[in-house]
């Protein structure tokens, strides 16, 4: 069956198993390896990629979901690296291992599209599917209020 | 410094090398190596990785396998350890960078493959800085005694009369100067000086070592073009996922792979032998499903029918071997340290006080599966993994294809997480099987199940402490019984711990208390056992730690003051023979040169309970606990504050962390390591257990293992690292053991639950 889907502001016609997760159609069919394999059950957030602007957990997500609609992943977050949770994530240091951290920086620009000055419960809660073994977790809060243009504290 | 004057610290000084710090082209240093390589040529990502002979044919300068400057003056260093989040690439380079004199503008740093050339690879112990820092320094000091060598030879004039810096050789009388890269040619026509003879520069004439040091993968970690092992892709490949024995010892009897090979997309099935014990890093055994993409080989597996063979490990179960480790710790074992009369003080004492403490498997899992890919070509194998150890994953490759290694060639990529795991090379075993077999290079990705269930685990354990107190309720006896399955069992039959795990935290615990005895006890493995991050240190600091906050609080007292009265006075042991022990392997170095220095323990205690206001605690109404601990050479302690939400769980808040390490290269990832060892120590204290019934391991993701999330991470981590000119000791993992006593014993403040046995959320809410 083939598949239309807009990915990165590009169209492109897929033939793939309908119910192949939209995590495996990137990085396997696409090769858009940034988007990262964690868990396979939404419990950990490293696919999370937007379709049509929502946060959707890739690994869980049927291609099919995608037919006819607009994906973005960390490749297309912006044209060139500077987003400003891009250039707050570096400023700060928070990566560490950095697999998580595409999931991650997904994740709060969903939130800082919606609400642009996310209060400390609204940043936890968005974040709350995204786990990091390194954990970052504190660097992140500071590097989202960063980008958000909120002082810490 | 505070975590603010940090980061101003940090824009000033990109802002002094004019560089862009907004943008992601930091011109700091620059990496190709683990990014893509120039898209013309690719098939798909894949690093660009160097290897000795490579660096050796470039025209310049090549002292060793570690610098190289080329005419053009582009100075190449050569990261051979790997990168898993320690921030080593940010920090080694840096070292070598500094001695030679360089400008890092124009330093480019790639990763090694593995090879013995570069000694030793295996990044683990937290060994990378503190093993090797002057050999490193060393590297960067040969290629500059060349050049200046060079300099002088051109200028007719005396070498010690010239001096690099800034990536230029400057005769200071006349002021003459000549580039790294005007010189490199004839510089590397120059006899190349012994190691020993090199002098290095004194310590305030490395530039950036200390400073606040850009993260050089940063901008590829936060645009997605950083390449993981998950990432590696080749033409032609086929992905395989494999459905492996889920209790130690089980094989398989028979299988039927029809319906898998139905699936669209599954181009093979394969048997894989089933390995021997010791298992040490053998491929695992099980049916693999190799398919042209990961989903259809995920699918294919499920549809496989495999009956297993058991074995006699199916009768494991790990709550009953819980029960077989404390009685092994309420009967004498193999006596390994003795100060004293440990047994007739506590038979004199005025009073005994004595705790069992258990802490479970758990397992790494790092972000990142094992994942690996390879292809085996006339003769020759060639491999993309994200490990730990490149040296060992060319071993067992050769081993496992009957190859000489000098035919294997292991590229390292950047790890997603590793934390131990990636030392095995287990995955490496099954991807060259594969691809030898299927004639095609192949990817083995492992699924998040696939790695909880086949992990080689945190060993369980149980802890035993008596304390003999007199009158006055001074510690006059001090007995550790400890029991746990060691991970030398992995490699051998071995039923009881050695000399070198308990040199983790019980033979060289430096306690001033005047009759010591420790033990080690039974206790036979079933499982896998690896190493993972801080290794022992987690149960043997956490049942210290613990001991003495219950020993303060039989007391009456405070728990900072009876920590300090049993490590008693300020002082720096160098003999084994104060320690009441026979050896002490001392993480490799020798005790004369990092002794137990009882001095700096105390120093990160005092240290923290000022910056925490713990004399306040009481007044302010906040439940505190307080640890320490040496591991790794260096000196770290934790105060973590601990609420009871509305939601009734309880939860850590606020935590205080100072570490002492010695000499530092990069002191934010310092920062960072020890931010991430609260996160990783709180994971172990409140949420991780692995159990295992019927010989198989009960969970299976991070529904049922669970680790911290963002909303569970403290509102904030304080760091302080103190300042040293000492030699450097470890940072990966010290931070680590502290942390889950650290909250027990702050638990212990709020609630009054003396939690013995983690992780904390069998016993309350958290």
């Amino acid at each position: 069956m083939s598949i239309r889907v807009r990915i990165n502001g590009v169209d492109k016609e897929l033939d793939v198993d309908p119910e192949m997760p939209l995590l495996w159609a990137l990085r396997d069919v696409l090769g858009l390896t940034g988007t990262k394999y964690g868990c396979g059950q939404a419990l950990c957030g490293a696919c999370t990629v937007h379709l049509d602007g929502q946060v959707v957990r890739a690994c869980v997500t049927p291609i099919r979901r995608a037919d006819g609609h607009s994906v973005t992943t960390i490749e297309g977050l912006s044209p060139d690296g500077n987003h400003p949770l891009q250039r707050a994530w570096v400023d700060l240091g928070v990566p560490q291992c950095g697999f998580c951290q595409a999931g991650q920086l997904m994740t709060a620009a969903a939130l800082l599209a919606k609400k642009p000055k996310p209060t400390d419960t609204e940043i936890d809660q968005s974040l709350a599917g995204n786990l990091c073994r390194c954990g970052t977790y504190t660097r992140i809060r500071a590097a989202v209020k960063k980008a958000a243009g909120l002082s810490e504290e | 410094m505070s975590n603010r004057h940090m980061l101003i610290a940090r824009r000033t000084f990109l802002a002094g090398l004019n560089l862009s710090v907004g943008g992601l082209a930091l011109g700091f240093f620059s990496s190709d190596s683990l990014a893509d390589e120039p898209s013309g040529k690719r098939s798909g990502p894949r690093p660009k990785t160097s290897s000795p002979a490579e660096e050796a044919s470039s025209p310049g300068l090549n002292p060793n396998v570690f610098v190289h400057v080329a005419p053009d003056g582009l100075v190449t260093i050569v990261c051979h350890r790997s990168e898993m989040g320690q921030g080593i690439r940010s920090s080694l380079p840096v070292l070598i960078a500094d001695e030679l004199g360089a400008d890092m503008a124009r330093v480019k740093i790639v990763q090694a493959d593995g090879d013995p050339a570069y000694g030793d690879q295996n990044t683990d112990g937290s060994n990378s800085v503190r093993g090797i820092y002057e050999d490193m320094r060393r590297t960067g000091a040969t290629a500059r005694t060349m050049l200046v060598a060079a300099a002088a030879k051109r200028w007719k004039v005396a070498p010690d009369t010239c001096e690099a810096s800034n990536h230029v050789v400057v005769h200071r009388p006349s002021r003459r100067t000549l580039g790294f890269g005007e010189l490199a040619l004839e510089a590397g026509k120059q006899p190349v000086p012994k190691p020993a003879e090199v002098k290095l520069r004194p310590k305030a004439e490395l530039r950036n070592v200390g400073k606040p040091l850009p993260l050089i993968d940063g901008p590829a970690y936060v645009n997605g073009s950083a390449v993981f092992g998950a990432d590696v892709r080749l033409p032609g490949m086929l992905t395989a996922v494999i459905a492996r024995p889920s209790i130690v010892g089980a094989r398989v009897a028979r299988y039927d792979a029809s319906r898998a090979l139905a699936i669209p997309g599954v181009k093979r099935v394969i048997e894989l032998p089933a390995p021997k014990p010791p298992y040490a890093f053998q491929h695992w055994g099980g049916i693999a499903v190799l398919a042209e993409n990961t989903w259809a080989a995920m699918r294919g597996r499920a549809a496989l029918e495999i009956i297993w063979d058991e074995g006699e490990n199916a009768a494991y179960d790990s709550e009953k071997y819980r029960q077989t480790l404390s009685a092994s710790v309420r009967a004498p074992g193999t006596v390994l340290r003795s100060v004293g009369d440990a047994e007739g003080a506590l038979a004199r004492a005025a009073r005994v006080m004595d705790a069992e403490y258990h802490v479970p498997y758990l397992a790494h899992v790092p972000m990142e599966p094992p994942v690996a890919v390879a292809r085996v070509e006339g003769g020759t194998c060639e491999i993309w993994a994200p490990t730990q150890h490149p040296q060992a994953a060319r071993e067992v490759a050769a081993q496992a294809l009957g190859l000489p290694p000098e035919k294997v060639q292991v590229h390292v990529t950047l790890l997603g997480g590793a934390f131990g795991r990636k030392s095995k090379a287990d995955f490496i075993s099954e991807v060259v099987l594969l691809t030898k077999e299927a004639g095609v290079p192949v990817r083995v990705q492992w699924t998040r199940e696939d790695d909880v269930r086949n992990d080689y685990y945190h060993s369980i354990s149980a802890q035993r402490l008596t304390a003999g107190l007199d009158e006055s309720g001074k510690v006059v006896a001090w007995r550790h019984r400890t029991a746990f399955p060691p991970i030398r069992s992995t490699f051998e039959p071995v039923n009881r711990p050695s000399v070198e795990d308990l040199q983790q935290g019980v033979l060289d615990l430096g306690i001033g208390v005047p009759n010591i005895r420790a033990e080690a006890c039974e206790a036979n493995a079933h499982v896998r056992i690896g190493w993972l991050r801080s290794v022992y240190n987690i149960f043997h600091a956490f049942s210290v730690n613990s001991f003495i906050d219950e020993i303060a609080h039989a007391r009456g007292e405070d728990t900072r003051d009876v920590m300090l009265e049993v490590l008693g006075p300020a002082r720096v042991v160098k003999t084994v023979a104060e320690l009441g022990i026979e050896e002490l392997p001392n993480y490799g170095q020798p005790l004369e040169k990092h002794p137990v220095n009882v001095e700096r323990l105390r120093g990160v205690i005092e240290r923290v309970t000022q910056l925490s206001r713990w004399s306040d605690r009481k007044k302010e109404g906040r439940a505190l606990g307080l640890a320490a601990h040496r591991s790794f050479l260096s000196y770290v302690a934790v105060v973590a504050s601990v609420v009871r939400n509305p939601d009734g769980k309880v939860s850590v808040d606020e935590a205080w962390v100072v570490v002492d390490a010695g000499t530092v290269i990069n002191p934010d990832r310092v920062r960072a390591q020890m931010e991430g060892s609260v996160i990783f120590g709180m994971s172990i204290a409140l949420y991780s257990a692995i159990t295992m019934k019927g010989g198989a391991v009960e969970q299976s993701n991070f529904r049922d293992f669970r680790l911290t999330r963002i909303g569970e991470a403290p509102r904030k981590i304080h760091v302080d690292i103190v300042p040293s000119d000492a030699a450097p000791g470890g940072i990966g993992e010290p931070g680590v053991p502290p942390v889950a006593p650290a909250i027990a014993n702050a638990v212990f403040a709020l609630t009054g639950t003396r939690v013995r046995e983690l992780p904390i959320m069998r016993a309350l809410k958290v």
